[in-house]
């Protein structure tokens, strides 16, 4: 399978502070991709600077194999890609008729039929100004705007921040259909349900860093939450194996979590003389939640 | 005809979504030669991910539960038989009690037929 967007060592810097520290990232053609991370984490500052929005501090990245940090390219990428930006800004004093006509204007592979479809589905008043509209309709105006585009990559910051749980549904099932003719959706998100719905690879980044880079069926497979309760206290150290993502100790009790090994994990338990052990499914909030929970445990520290 | 999987639980979407048309299978639900819901249409309707949906297409059409006939669509394929895994083993389990039955009275006893028996299956399985 081809590959979308891929970045190198990817690094931004705002004076001392380091938000995005050495990312690789590789988005394959034909996937709904899910970018997840705690505010802060540097979601905004990679999607700026694959979209050529912000200068990369060092690294490098291609989307559509343009480099993204080259004015020249840029125009090339702008073309293939429709971004949706967080705080969803558009023109105040136009009506969304206008909004809508003006920018089919820029964009020859426009498709009609579905903004007919999506004008009556999010329920857009044709003559109302953007200025009046409420905050779920700006959003669904927004993504109105870059889903009717045609384009080949859709990059969505938070698309569904602010929307109520129809129009929530409304906007997953357009990007499933998206997807199903071939565009390749790259979507920043909090809502894990909605991940977990129609995402089919996760990113998962914290403090700028990468900390999963999995398909969603592989999380669901191979991560395991494993619980085992000792006849003696335990500490952290004894569960050092190869495939044990987290620990947590309470007492006599251990939650691990697993991301593969785990039949050694469990044996490696065992041997410890575990009086009980449970191996359980795991849902991706729960990987979301061990993977940056360091993150607070550390500011407490 | 399907329901929405669950994607909160830890059973990932393609599991639920093959087991749901394994299930209308058995069921009667589906008969051998009805159609399935294009790609595209499945995908839309329980919102999930068109690769999943690809995905289950095809692990079921090389179980032989499904097959996929280009340009035209997704279909219940015909079985052999149209029974399920459990009757087939109910059955094959009693084959083996007559077929065992009739060696014992022919005189043979329990170690000669498990070692009649483990040779024919060695010949059979393992010189691939």
């Amino acid at each position: 399978m081809s590959t979308v967007i891929e970045t190198i060592q990817l690094r931004k810097k705002y004076g001392d502070y380091e938000a995005v520290k050495g990312l690789n990232l590789s988005v394959p053609k034909g996937s709904v991709c899910a970018f997840l991370g705690q505010n802060g984490a540097g979601k905004s500052s990679t999607i700026k600077m694959l979209l050529g929005m912000i200068h990369p501090t060092s690294g490098s990245g291609t989307i559509f194999g343009h480099r993204i940090d080259r004015e020249s390219e840029s125009l090339l990428i702008r073309q293939k890609v429709a971004y949706v930006a967080e705080d969803k800004r558009l023109y105040d004093y136009m009506s969304i008729e206008q909004i809508i006509r003006f920018t089919r204007s820029f964009f020859p592979r426009w498709n009609a039929s579905l903004e007919n479809s999506l004008l009556e589905r999010f329920e857009l008043p044709p003559a109302r100004k953007v200025r009046q509209l409420s905050k779920g309709m700006r959003t669904k105006l927004a993504l109105l705007l870059g889903f009717c585009r045609g384009c080949e990559l859709l990059i969505l910051d938070e698309p569904t921040e602010g929307l109520d749980p129809v129009a929530i549904e409304e906007v997953l099932q357009i990007v499933v259909s998206l997807a199903s003719e071939g565009t390749t959706v790259f979507f920043s998100s909090h809502q894990i349900a909605e991940v977990e719905q129609v995402a089919d690879r996760v990113l998962m980044i914290d403090r700028g860093k990468l900390v999963l880079d999995s398909t969603l069926d592989q999380v669901k497979e191979g991560y395991r939450h494993i619980e085992a309760v000792f006849p003696e206290p335990v500490e952290e150290r004894d569960f050092r194996v190869a495939g044990i993502e987290k620990v947590r100790t309470n007492g006599r009790t251990v939650f691990l979590l697993a991301s593969h090994n785990v039949d050694t994990i469990v044996e490696h338990v065992r041997m410890l003389r575990a009086g009980s052990i449970d191996v359980l499914p795991t849902s991706l909030k729960e990987v979301f939640l061990e993977k940056v929970t360091a993150r607070s445990e550390h500011a407490s520290l | 005809m399907f329901r929405k999987p669950n994607p909160s639980s830890g059973v990932p979407i393609y599991v639920q979504l093959k087991e749901q048309i394994r299930h209308a299978i058995e069921t009667g639900a589906l008969a051998a030669g009805d159609q399935l819901p294009g790609i595209r249409s499945l995908a839309e309707t329980l919102v999930i991910n068109p690769n999943t949906v690809i995905r289950v297409y095809r692990e079921l059409e090389m179980e032989k539960t499904l097959e996929i006939k280009h340009g035209l669509g997704v279909f219940v394929a015909f079985r052999r038989s149209a029974r399920s895994k459990t009757e087939e083993l109910r059955d094959a389990q009693q084959l083996m009690r007559d077929f065992v039955q009739t060696l014992k009275t022919q005189g043979l006893d329990e170690g000669e037929i498990r070692r009649l028996l483990e040779a024919e299956l060695n010949e059979m399985f393992q010189r691939r």
